[in-house]
Protein backbone atom coordinates (compact mmCIF):
# COMPACT_ATOMS: atom_id res chain seq x y z
CA UNK A 1 0.00 0.00 0.00
CA UNK A 2 1.68 3.21 -1.07
CA UNK A 3 -0.36 6.05 0.33
CA UNK A 4 0.83 9.49 1.36
CA UNK A 5 -1.15 9.45 4.62
CA UNK A 6 0.02 7.13 7.34
CA UNK A 7 -2.34 4.20 7.40
CA UNK A 8 -1.69 0.88 9.04
CA UNK A 9 -3.88 -1.42 7.01
CA UNK A 10 -2.29 -4.59 8.35
CA UNK A 11 -2.93 -3.32 11.88
CA UNK A 12 -6.54 -2.44 11.08
CA UNK A 13 -7.15 -5.90 9.70
CA UNK A 14 -5.39 -7.57 12.66
CA UNK A 15 -7.65 -5.62 15.01
CA UNK A 16 -10.74 -6.75 13.11
CA UNK A 17 -9.65 -10.38 13.17
CA UNK A 18 -8.95 -10.24 16.92
CA UNK A 19 -12.48 -8.96 17.40
CA UNK A 20 -13.85 -11.72 15.17
CA UNK A 21 -12.01 -14.31 17.30
CA UNK A 22 -13.83 -13.05 20.39
CA UNK A 23 -17.07 -13.42 18.44
CA UNK A 24 -16.17 -17.00 17.59
CA UNK A 25 -15.62 -17.71 21.28
CA UNK A 26 -18.92 -16.04 22.17
CA UNK A 27 -20.93 -18.18 19.76
CA UNK A 28 -18.68 -21.14 20.58
CA UNK A 29 -19.92 -20.85 24.17
CA UNK A 30 -23.53 -20.98 22.97
CA UNK A 31 -22.80 -24.02 20.79
CA UNK A 32 -21.14 -25.64 23.78
CA UNK A 33 -24.28 -25.06 25.85
CA UNK A 34 -26.28 -26.63 23.05
CA UNK A 35 -24.02 -29.69 23.06
CA UNK A 36 -24.20 -30.09 26.85
CA UNK A 37 -27.99 -29.82 26.94
CA UNK A 38 -28.32 -32.14 23.96
CA UNK A 39 -26.34 -34.77 25.83
CA UNK A 40 -28.43 -34.22 28.95
CA UNK A 41 -31.88 -34.15 27.29
CA UNK A 42 -31.55 -36.04 24.00
CA UNK A 43 -35.28 -36.87 23.97
CA UNK A 44 -36.59 -33.36 24.59
CA UNK A 45 -34.14 -31.85 22.12
CA UNK A 46 -35.21 -34.27 19.40
CA UNK A 47 -38.92 -33.57 19.96
CA UNK A 48 -38.33 -29.81 19.94
CA UNK A 49 -35.94 -29.92 16.98
CA UNK A 50 -38.57 -31.67 14.86
CA UNK A 51 -40.72 -28.53 15.20
CA UNK A 52 -38.21 -26.43 13.27
CA UNK A 53 -39.03 -25.36 9.72
CA UNK A 54 -36.29 -26.80 7.55
CA UNK A 55 -37.45 -24.80 4.50
CA UNK A 56 -36.85 -21.49 6.29
CA UNK A 57 -33.47 -22.70 7.49
CA UNK A 58 -32.35 -23.93 4.08
CA UNK A 59 -33.56 -20.80 2.27
CA UNK A 60 -31.78 -18.56 4.76
CA UNK A 61 -28.61 -20.61 4.38
CA UNK A 62 -28.64 -20.10 0.60
CA UNK A 63 -29.40 -16.39 1.06
CA UNK A 64 -26.52 -15.85 3.49
CA UNK A 65 -24.07 -17.79 1.30
CA UNK A 66 -25.09 -15.64 -1.66
CA UNK A 67 -24.77 -12.46 0.38
CA UNK A 68 -21.29 -13.56 1.43
CA UNK A 69 -20.35 -14.09 -2.22
CA UNK A 70 -21.58 -10.58 -3.12
CA UNK A 71 -19.65 -9.06 -0.20
CA UNK A 72 -16.45 -10.81 -1.31
CA UNK A 73 -17.06 -9.66 -4.89
CA UNK A 74 -17.40 -6.05 -3.75
CA UNK A 75 -13.86 -6.23 -2.36
CA UNK A 76 -12.55 -7.64 -5.64
CA UNK A 77 -14.38 -4.87 -7.54
CA UNK A 78 -12.95 -2.08 -5.38
CA UNK A 79 -9.44 -3.54 -5.68
CA UNK A 80 -9.84 -3.30 -9.46
CA UNK A 81 -11.07 0.27 -9.14
CA UNK A 82 -14.61 -0.51 -10.29
CA UNK A 83 -16.59 1.56 -7.84
CA UNK A 84 -20.02 1.27 -9.44
CA UNK A 85 -19.74 -2.49 -9.55
CA UNK A 86 -18.67 -2.57 -5.90
CA UNK A 87 -21.75 -0.53 -4.99
CA UNK A 88 -24.05 -2.94 -6.81
CA UNK A 89 -22.50 -5.88 -4.98
CA UNK A 90 -22.86 -4.12 -1.63
CA UNK A 91 -26.48 -3.30 -2.44
CA UNK A 92 -27.06 -6.97 -3.22
CA UNK A 93 -25.51 -8.00 0.08
CA UNK A 94 -27.74 -5.62 2.03
CA UNK A 95 -30.80 -6.82 0.08
CA UNK A 96 -29.95 -10.39 1.10
CA UNK A 97 -29.70 -9.24 4.72
CA UNK A 98 -33.18 -7.73 4.49
CA UNK A 99 -34.62 -10.89 2.90
CA UNK A 100 -32.97 -12.98 5.62
CA UNK A 101 -34.53 -10.89 8.37
CA UNK A 102 -37.94 -10.95 6.66
CA UNK A 103 -37.79 -14.75 6.56
CA UNK A 104 -36.80 -14.72 10.21
CA UNK A 105 -39.81 -12.58 11.03
CA UNK A 106 -42.20 -15.05 9.37
CA UNK A 107 -40.42 -18.03 10.91
CA UNK A 108 -40.51 -16.62 14.43
CA UNK A 109 -44.13 -15.51 14.01
CA UNK A 110 -45.05 -19.07 13.05
CA UNK A 111 -43.15 -20.53 16.00
CA UNK A 112 -44.53 -18.08 18.52
CA UNK A 113 -48.00 -18.72 17.03
CA UNK A 114 -47.52 -22.42 17.80
CA UNK A 115 -46.79 -21.54 21.41
CA UNK A 116 -43.02 -21.89 21.30
CA UNK A 117 -41.50 -18.97 23.10
CA UNK A 118 -39.67 -18.64 26.41
CA UNK A 119 -41.99 -19.19 29.36
CA UNK A 120 -44.97 -20.04 27.13
CA UNK A 121 -47.73 -22.21 28.63
CA UNK A 122 -46.99 -24.94 26.08
CA UNK A 123 -43.30 -25.12 26.99
CA UNK A 124 -43.98 -24.78 30.72
CA UNK A 125 -45.79 -28.13 30.72
CA UNK A 126 -43.37 -29.77 28.26
CA UNK A 127 -40.36 -31.81 29.40
CA UNK A 128 -37.35 -29.65 30.41
CA UNK A 129 -35.35 -30.51 27.29
CA UNK A 130 -37.87 -28.82 25.02
CA UNK A 131 -37.86 -25.49 26.80
CA UNK A 132 -34.05 -25.66 27.03
CA UNK A 133 -33.93 -26.17 23.26
CA UNK A 134 -36.19 -23.22 22.52
CA UNK A 135 -34.45 -20.93 25.03
CA UNK A 136 -31.10 -21.68 23.41
CA UNK A 137 -32.62 -21.37 19.96
CA UNK A 138 -34.03 -17.90 20.59
CA UNK A 139 -30.84 -16.81 22.35
CA UNK A 140 -28.44 -18.03 19.65
CA UNK A 141 -30.51 -17.14 16.60
CA UNK A 142 -31.57 -13.84 18.18
CA UNK A 143 -27.96 -12.88 18.83
CA UNK A 144 -27.12 -13.93 15.28
CA UNK A 145 -30.02 -11.83 13.98
CA UNK A 146 -28.65 -8.86 15.90
CA UNK A 147 -25.35 -9.44 14.11
CA UNK A 148 -27.19 -9.44 10.77
CA UNK A 149 -28.73 -6.06 11.63
CA UNK A 150 -25.36 -4.63 12.72
CA UNK A 151 -23.54 -6.12 9.73
CA UNK A 152 -26.14 -4.80 7.29
CA UNK A 153 -25.96 -1.30 8.80
CA UNK A 154 -22.16 -1.42 8.71
CA UNK A 155 -22.20 -2.36 5.02
CA UNK A 156 -24.71 0.42 4.25
CA UNK A 157 -22.43 2.95 5.95
CA UNK A 158 -19.44 1.62 4.02
CA UNK A 159 -21.43 1.77 0.77
CA UNK A 160 -22.05 5.48 1.35
CA UNK A 161 -18.30 5.96 1.78
CA UNK A 162 -17.65 4.05 -1.44
CA UNK A 163 -20.16 6.24 -3.26
CA UNK A 164 -18.53 9.39 -1.90
CA UNK A 165 -15.14 8.14 -3.00
CA UNK A 166 -13.45 8.00 0.41
CA UNK A 167 -13.11 4.25 -0.06
CA UNK A 168 -11.30 3.50 -3.33
CA UNK A 169 -8.78 1.12 -4.89
CA UNK A 170 -5.93 2.71 -2.90
CA UNK A 171 -7.64 2.64 0.50
CA UNK A 172 -10.31 0.05 1.12
CA UNK A 173 -9.44 -1.54 4.47
CA UNK A 174 -12.74 -0.30 5.94
CA UNK A 175 -14.67 -2.16 3.25
CA UNK A 176 -12.52 -5.23 3.83
CA UNK A 177 -13.18 -5.17 7.58
CA UNK A 178 -16.92 -4.66 7.13
CA UNK A 179 -17.09 -7.61 4.74
CA UNK A 180 -15.02 -9.70 7.17
CA UNK A 181 -17.69 -9.03 9.79
CA UNK A 182 -20.36 -10.03 7.29
CA UNK A 183 -18.58 -13.29 6.47
CA UNK A 184 -18.49 -14.07 10.20
CA UNK A 185 -22.28 -13.73 10.27
CA UNK A 186 -22.42 -16.28 7.45
CA UNK A 187 -19.89 -18.50 9.18
CA UNK A 188 -21.93 -18.71 12.38
CA UNK A 189 -25.10 -19.49 10.46
CA UNK A 190 -23.26 -22.38 8.76
CA UNK A 191 -23.14 -24.02 12.21
CA UNK A 192 -26.54 -22.88 13.46
CA UNK A 193 -28.23 -24.45 10.44
CA UNK A 194 -27.22 -28.11 10.98
CA UNK A 195 -27.39 -27.88 14.79
CA UNK A 196 -30.90 -26.45 15.04
CA UNK A 197 -32.55 -27.50 11.78
CA UNK A 198 -30.95 -30.72 10.61
CA UNK A 199 -29.43 -33.11 13.12
CA UNK A 200 -32.39 -33.59 15.44
CA UNK B 1 3.45 -7.00 1.42
CA UNK B 2 2.51 -8.72 -1.78
CA UNK B 3 -0.28 -10.74 -0.23
CA UNK B 4 -2.21 -7.57 0.64
CA UNK B 5 -2.65 -6.89 -3.05
CA UNK B 6 -3.92 -10.31 -3.87
CA UNK B 7 -7.13 -10.04 -5.85
CA UNK B 8 -9.46 -13.04 -5.84
CA UNK B 9 -11.20 -13.18 -9.22
CA UNK B 10 -15.00 -13.14 -9.50
CA UNK B 11 -14.79 -16.49 -11.23
CA UNK B 12 -12.99 -18.10 -8.30
CA UNK B 13 -15.43 -16.56 -5.80
CA UNK B 14 -18.37 -17.86 -7.83
CA UNK B 15 -16.76 -21.31 -7.82
CA UNK B 16 -16.56 -21.23 -4.02
CA UNK B 17 -20.21 -20.10 -3.89
CA UNK B 18 -21.28 -23.07 -6.04
CA UNK B 19 -19.29 -25.42 -3.80
CA UNK B 20 -20.99 -23.94 -0.72
CA UNK B 21 -24.45 -24.39 -2.25
CA UNK B 22 -23.61 -27.97 -3.24
CA UNK B 23 -22.42 -28.72 0.31
CA UNK B 24 -25.63 -27.20 1.69
CA UNK B 25 -27.67 -29.52 -0.55
CA UNK B 26 -25.51 -32.43 0.56
CA UNK B 27 -25.95 -31.65 4.27
CA UNK B 28 -29.77 -31.44 3.87
CA UNK B 29 -29.72 -34.76 2.03
CA UNK B 30 -27.50 -36.40 4.66
CA UNK B 31 -29.92 -35.27 7.38
CA UNK B 32 -32.75 -37.05 5.58
CA UNK B 33 -30.89 -40.36 5.65
CA UNK B 34 -31.37 -40.80 9.41
CA UNK B 35 -28.07 -42.51 10.08
CA UNK B 36 -28.53 -42.30 13.87
CA UNK B 37 -25.44 -40.62 15.36
CA UNK B 38 -23.52 -40.77 12.08
CA UNK B 39 -25.35 -37.84 10.55
CA UNK B 40 -24.52 -35.56 13.50
CA UNK B 41 -20.82 -35.95 12.81
CA UNK B 42 -21.42 -35.89 9.06
CA UNK B 43 -23.34 -32.60 9.33
CA UNK B 44 -20.65 -31.08 11.53
CA UNK B 45 -17.91 -32.22 9.14
CA UNK B 46 -19.73 -30.59 6.22
CA UNK B 47 -20.21 -27.40 8.27
CA UNK B 48 -16.46 -27.35 9.05
CA UNK B 49 -15.66 -27.81 5.37
CA UNK B 50 -18.03 -24.97 4.43
CA UNK B 51 -16.57 -22.60 7.00
CA UNK B 52 -13.08 -23.53 5.80
CA UNK B 53 -14.06 -22.41 2.30
CA UNK B 54 -15.56 -19.15 3.58
CA UNK B 55 -12.50 -18.36 5.71
CA UNK B 56 -9.94 -19.32 3.05
CA UNK B 57 -11.46 -17.57 0.03
CA UNK B 58 -14.20 -15.12 1.01
CA UNK B 59 -12.20 -13.89 4.01
CA UNK B 60 -8.89 -14.12 2.12
CA UNK B 61 -7.19 -16.15 4.85
CA UNK B 62 -5.44 -18.24 2.20
CA UNK B 63 -3.56 -15.11 1.14
CA UNK B 64 -2.78 -13.74 4.61
CA UNK B 65 0.54 -13.96 6.40
CA UNK B 66 1.57 -16.30 9.20
CA UNK B 67 0.32 -14.01 12.02
CA UNK B 68 -3.39 -14.15 11.22
CA UNK B 69 -3.26 -17.83 10.35
CA UNK B 70 -1.52 -18.61 13.60
CA UNK B 71 -4.02 -16.53 15.60
CA UNK B 72 -6.92 -18.31 13.90
CA UNK B 73 -5.35 -21.63 14.74
CA UNK B 74 -4.86 -20.57 18.38
CA UNK B 75 -8.51 -19.46 18.61
CA UNK B 76 -9.68 -22.83 17.34
CA UNK B 77 -7.36 -24.61 19.78
CA UNK B 78 -8.76 -22.55 22.67
CA UNK B 79 -12.30 -23.36 21.56
CA UNK B 80 -11.42 -27.05 21.34
CA UNK B 81 -9.90 -27.03 24.86
CA UNK B 82 -12.99 -25.24 26.10
CA UNK B 83 -15.32 -27.85 24.59
CA UNK B 84 -13.09 -30.79 25.46
CA UNK B 85 -12.69 -29.90 29.15
CA UNK B 86 -16.39 -29.14 29.54
CA UNK B 87 -17.33 -32.53 28.13
CA UNK B 88 -14.72 -34.20 30.27
CA UNK B 89 -16.68 -32.84 33.20
CA UNK B 90 -20.19 -33.39 31.81
CA UNK B 91 -19.69 -36.95 30.61
CA UNK B 92 -17.78 -38.31 33.60
CA UNK B 93 -19.52 -36.54 36.41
Amino acid sequence: MTHSQHKDNAGAKLGMWLFLFTELLLFGGLFLLYAVYLSRYPQGFTTAGREMHIVFGTANTAILITSSLLAAMSVTAIQRGERRQALWFLGGTILCAVIFLTNKYFEWSAEIGHGFYPDSPRLATAPPGESAFFSLYYMTVGLHGLHVVIGGSLLAWVAVKVKRGSIHSGDYVLLENATLYWHLVDLIWIFIFPLYYLIL
Amino acid sequence: MNEQHHIVSHRKLAGVWLALLALTALTVWVAHLNLAVGHVWGSLAIACLKSGLVIAFFMHMKYEGWLLRWLLFMTLVILAIFIGLTFFDVLYR
